[in-house]
């Protein structure tokens, strides 16, 4: 699924500034709000979701190679955050929805995470 | 690569919005290395965990990262309250976190055993009201 695609479905608000990433794939996708969580399973081009606000989120996201945040019910990310997350190439995004809808909208598009041991 | 490359950093305990940092850091001195992708996911990852760790619950300490031809080595001292049972910390899902610390998304009890499972070897030693030393080594060769 193209981010794109993805921010269309959430209804999303783009909060980074390189539009050109939204023609990025995602092939798998993540909810937690537990950090170690998302960092037990590797998943390539991945996108997280959570409704967890703080710098350790976009770090966790780069430690993982994932291509893309989704911060739910418009929890809104802070300046540094943001900043943090472009210097990664990390697109950010807020959604309104909650997180089991935003989940359910991803995975009846088709959007069926797979995991990749390592 | 003649030498090896060392990178240190001291890790503050007291401002948790800078942990993780000296991982971010690490994860990109070894792209400008050009070493390769996999290998740089897991040792930044094992590397994060216990950066996190150390700020969580030992109020910080230093992370060493030494780069040689064959293999990565990370370095994790703190002088915090030590690990009374190593094997019980070990554990999936056990953690000592307080809900401050799960409030700011730790203490699922999932980083120890990440930190094993994304390096080729794990030790830990550790002493009670001295501190733990955690030695990992990513094979790269
Ligand atoms: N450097 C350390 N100093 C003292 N105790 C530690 C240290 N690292 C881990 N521990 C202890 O081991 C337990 C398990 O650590 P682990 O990293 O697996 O889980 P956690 O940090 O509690 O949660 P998570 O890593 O999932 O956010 C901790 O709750 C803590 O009691
Ligand atoms: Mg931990």
């Amino acid at each position: 699924m193209k981010i794109r695609e993805l921010k269309e479905l959430l209804s999303a608000e783009l909060m980074t500034d390189d539009t050109t990433l939204l023609d990025g794939e995602v092939f798998n996708a993540c909810c937690s709000d537990m950090m170690s969580d998302v960092l037990a399973f590797v998943k390539d081009q991945g996108v997280l979701l959570t409704g967890l606000v703080n710098e350790q989120v976009v770090r966790t996201a780069s430690m993982m190679d994932m291509v893309c945040i989704v911060f739910v019910r418009d929890k809104t990310p802070t300046p540094d955050m943001i900043r943090l997350a472009e210097d990664c190439d990390i697109v950010v995004m807020k959604s309104a929805y909650r997180a089991y809808e935003a989940c359910g909208k991803l995975y009846t598009s088709g959007l069926v995470a797979r995991e990749h041991h390592n | 690569m003649a030498e090896n490359i060392v990178f240190h950093f001291d890790v503050d305990g007291e401002d948790f919005s800078s942990a993780g940092g000296a991982s971010v850091t690490v994860k990109k001195k070894l792209r400008q290395l050009g070493i390769a992708p996999e290998y740089i996911r897991r040792v930044s990852i094992a590397m994060y965990e216990g950066e996190i760790n150390m700020v969580i619950h030992a109020n910080g300490g230093s992370a060493d990262v030494i780069v040689s031809d064959d293999e990565i080595k990370i370095v994790l001292t703190d002088t915090g309250p030590g690990i009374p049972d190593v094997s019980l910390a070990m554990q999936e899902g056990y953690s000592t976190a307080r809900d401050s610390i799960r409030s700011l998304g730790f203490g699922a009890g999932m980083g120890l055993p990440n930190m094993k499972k994304y390096t080729d070897t794990m030790e830990i030693d550790t002493e009670l009201g001295r501190g733990t030393t955690i030695t990992m080594t990513v094979k790269i060769a």
